[in-house]
């Protein structure tokens, strides 16, 4: 270490200080930069792949999330189904929310999700026609919540006592809950196909009622209810402040006198409600059935989805939108390609890339030398 | 169990290990640096994918087929690919210092995406088969070692494999050595449990971090080739990495950040993964519940060296947080 010269000191081409705080208006203009150019670079790819030119690519996607003028007839159904799509991503970033923001890295939304599906699902073979379907229908809605609670809450309960590391632990209950979910199938399937399609598909018990004919609405009115509910429980509620100051510092919650553990497991317990209301939504109000792969991912998503609006239930609305569109407009562009559903996954991680990047210039300023070095430094 | 059952057990559960194996290998590497990688599951897959892009330039070109090439070609294409969709990961989360749960997830989508995107690309290519499949490839790659035939039960549960088998050990005892017994494994470990403290003592923390988050990307790539390219005999599928992708991260907890203890934590993992399909006398309902294993296990060893707190069995003080100067 004697031999080591010290380098004359210079400034070095690029250096990166912290902003104090980036303006409202500057900072959407960073987003709208960052988002336009993963949307530049989205149809690109496409251009690519399909040959297509930007208008047609734009009016292809855009007929795959309004539908075409022809075939509407009253309601636009397709319309509906895109909204639909979006309600329930953005269900699933409103429940995950809670627990992140006090910094429980709940990546165990998809799992949630689906155990709550599987509830509903079960409850609906078993208990359909025995009982009176709203009666059913409050029992699923139970159940679910309980079950997607109970996903939750186990990492949650081992964080607390022996501060297990949640990440990981959250992460594997996924794919004990795809299992159980193939377990499930494989026991109530007889026909071998391992498939049980429409479940009670004659009868209709445990389907959620229609609202103005369509049974999606009576989805995207809880999940706007939930919304609602979520911005005043994080913003104006006690526990929703108790939350924030867990996340921002455990010491200084412990400090005034917060019962940590307390506030991690009840939080995580909501978070998991949420996911498990998801699954019944899922299964009573749309598919009405049951898979390993229902939720599609759409866990994962949600995790950034609800990183990307920094919490904030309101922006979660156009972000989830954004993410639906952009996958629903993608699929059907690329629909007549015979290539892979996957350019929706593809589009989803640009456009996620791009906007987590923008952060970095909100927070951080970047510096250029001003100055050239002198010779001989 | 009868003895031949039992042997052709240990063999597939030693097969599927080596896909684990690299792919925790690769991860450990990045851990230690402080990097909570998980893009793990989208990286092994682009490494498959890359693999399965050189293995149809090579195939449809007018070269004379030559199994060394071949192999030579698809571990290079197999590197490249995983490099560079590790770059975007370490570009974001080392330099714009984004928060890493999320950019690693967002990789898994984008990997797992673009290979199934390029795998159906290629499927068209080659005449819209339901699956792209190099059986030449696939058996230079299953060649086991040359006098493992002689050598009865010992030659089948020792040498009967691909010799990516014996690279993937390989590779885990010398990271394990490097991390443990060098300079550089003192620096990295340093980086990854206080990179304040490290910066101060004049290591690179930024540089320490892209070089281990490369090179264990390049390794978990690796097992996404062994398992497209040996396992599976140079046959393409989609998704089907994830799950062996998110078993990898699981089985760097199993093994306590420790490339040793992985190669027997793979072989348990793998074991525990295919024992349903040699307990003949269980239905095919129960052989589906035992796949439950690996996951229920990988929860156990969390919660178990969480509860003993052991400091030599912790993860990396540091996982998972950026490192800035200005905020020491």
């Amino acid at each position: 270490m004697t031999e080591t010269r010290i380098k004359q000191a210079h400034e070095p081409l690029i250096r990166i200080t912290k902003r104090d705080n980036m303006g409202l208006k500057k900072s959407a203009i960073v987003y709208a930069v960052g988002i336009f150019a993963a949307l530049i670079f989205s149809s690109l790819l496409i251009i690519l792949v399909t040959g297509l030119k930007p208008t047609e690519i734009f009016k292809a996607m855009y007929e795959g999330v309004i539908g075409t003028p022809v075939a509407n007839m009253g309601i636009n159904k397709k319309y509906v189904e895109a909204i639909h799509a979006a309600a329930i991503l953005l269900c699933i970033s409103l429940a995950v929310t809670p627990a992140f923001k006090m910094k429980f890295w709940n990546i165990g939304a998809e799992g949630q999700v689906l155990v709550g599906c599987l509830a509903s699902a079960y409850c609906m073979l078993e208990f359909g026609g025995k009982m009176d379907n709203t009666v059913l229908l409050i029992v699923m809605l139970l159940t679910s919540i309980l079950f997607g609670m109970l996903w939750a809450l186990l990492p949650a309960i081992c964080k607390a006592l022996w501060n297990t590391n949640e990440t990981l632990f959250t992460l594997m209950m996924n794919y004990v809950a795809m299992t159980l979910v193939s377990y499930f199938i494989m026991v109530k399937d007889r026909s071998g196909r391992s498939d049980l399609g429409i479940l009670n598909e004659r009868t209709g018990y445990g389907y959620l009622p229609e609202l103005f004919g369509r049974s999606y609405y009576f989805n995207i009115l809880i999940v706007t209810v939930v919304t609602v509910l979520m911005f005043i429980y994080l913003k104006y509620s006690k526990q929703g402040y108790e939350i924030s100051v867990v996340g921002e510092s455990e010491n200084t919650a412990r400090y005034i006198g917060i019962n940590v553990k307390r506030v991690i497991m009840r939080t995580v317990a909501i978070s998991g409600a949420i996911c498990g209301l998801v699954g019944f939504m899922i299964v009573a109000g749309d598919k009405h059935s049951i898979k390993s792969a229902i939720v599609g991912g759409q866990g994962f998503t949600a995790i950034m989805v609800s990183w990307m609006s920094k919490f904030n239930p309101i922006i979660m609305i156009p972000v989830s939108m954004l993410i639906i569109f952009l996958n629903i407009g993608s699929k059907y562009a690329t629909s007549a390609f015979r290539v892979d559903n996957s350019i929706g996954d593809i589009l989803t991680a640009i456009v996620i890339f791009s906007i987590i990047a923008c952060e970095f210039f909100i927070r951080y300023k970047v510096n250029f030398r001003k100055t050239k070095r002198r010779a001989g430094k | 169990m009868s003895f031949a059952l039992l042997v052709t057990f240990i063999q597939q559960a030693i097969r599927l290990s080596s896909t684990l194996l690299l792919g925790s290998t690769g991860e450990i590497i990045t851990e230690k640096s402080g990097n909570l990688n998980l893009g793990t599951p989208g990286i092994m897959a682009s490494g498959a994918i890359s693999g399965i892009v050189g293995a149809y330039f090579y195939t449809s070109s007018s070269l004379t087929f030559n199994p060394v090439i071949s192999i030579l070609i698809t571990i290079l294409c197999s590197i490249v690919g995983s490099l560079l969709i590790t770059l975007i990961y370490c570009f974001l989360t080392i330099t714009l210092k984004t928060n890493q749960n999320v950019t690693g997830l967002a990789l898994t989508t984008f990997g797992v995406g673009i290979s199934n995107f390029i795998g159906s690309l290629i499927n068209q290519q080659m005449g819209g088969t339901s699956v792209a499949a190099f059986p030449e490839i696939g058996k230079a790659y299953r060649t086991p070692l040359p006098f493992a035939e002689n050598l009865g039960v010992f030659g089948d549960i020792f040498l009967s494999y691909g010799f990516m088998t014996y690279l993937a050990i390989i590779i885990a005892v010398a990271a394990g050595f490097v991390i443990t017994k060098t300079r550089i494994g003192l620096n990295l470990r340093s980086v990854g449990e206080n990179p304040a403290t490290a910066d101060a003592a004049g290591v690179n923390v930024s540089r320490y971090k892209y070089v281990a988050t490369l090179i264990g990307g390049a390794v978990s790539g690796l097992g996404g080739l062994y398992y497209v390219m040996d396992f599976a005999a140079a046959n393409w599928q989609n998704n089907i990495l994830d799950q062996f992708g998110w078993l990898s991260v699981a089985l760097v907890i199993f093994a306590v950040w420790r490339p040793n203890f992985a190669i027997l934590g793979s072989i348990v993992f793998g074991a525990l993964y295919v024992i349903g399909s040699f307990l003949l006398n269980l239905g095919p309902k129960d052989q589906e519940l035992l796949k439950i294993l690996p996951y229920v296990v990988t929860i156990l060893v969390l919660v178990f060296i969480s509860m003993r707190d052991k400091k030599e069995n912790q993860p990396p003080e540091s996982l998972g947080l950026s490192y800035f100067r200005e905020e020491r």
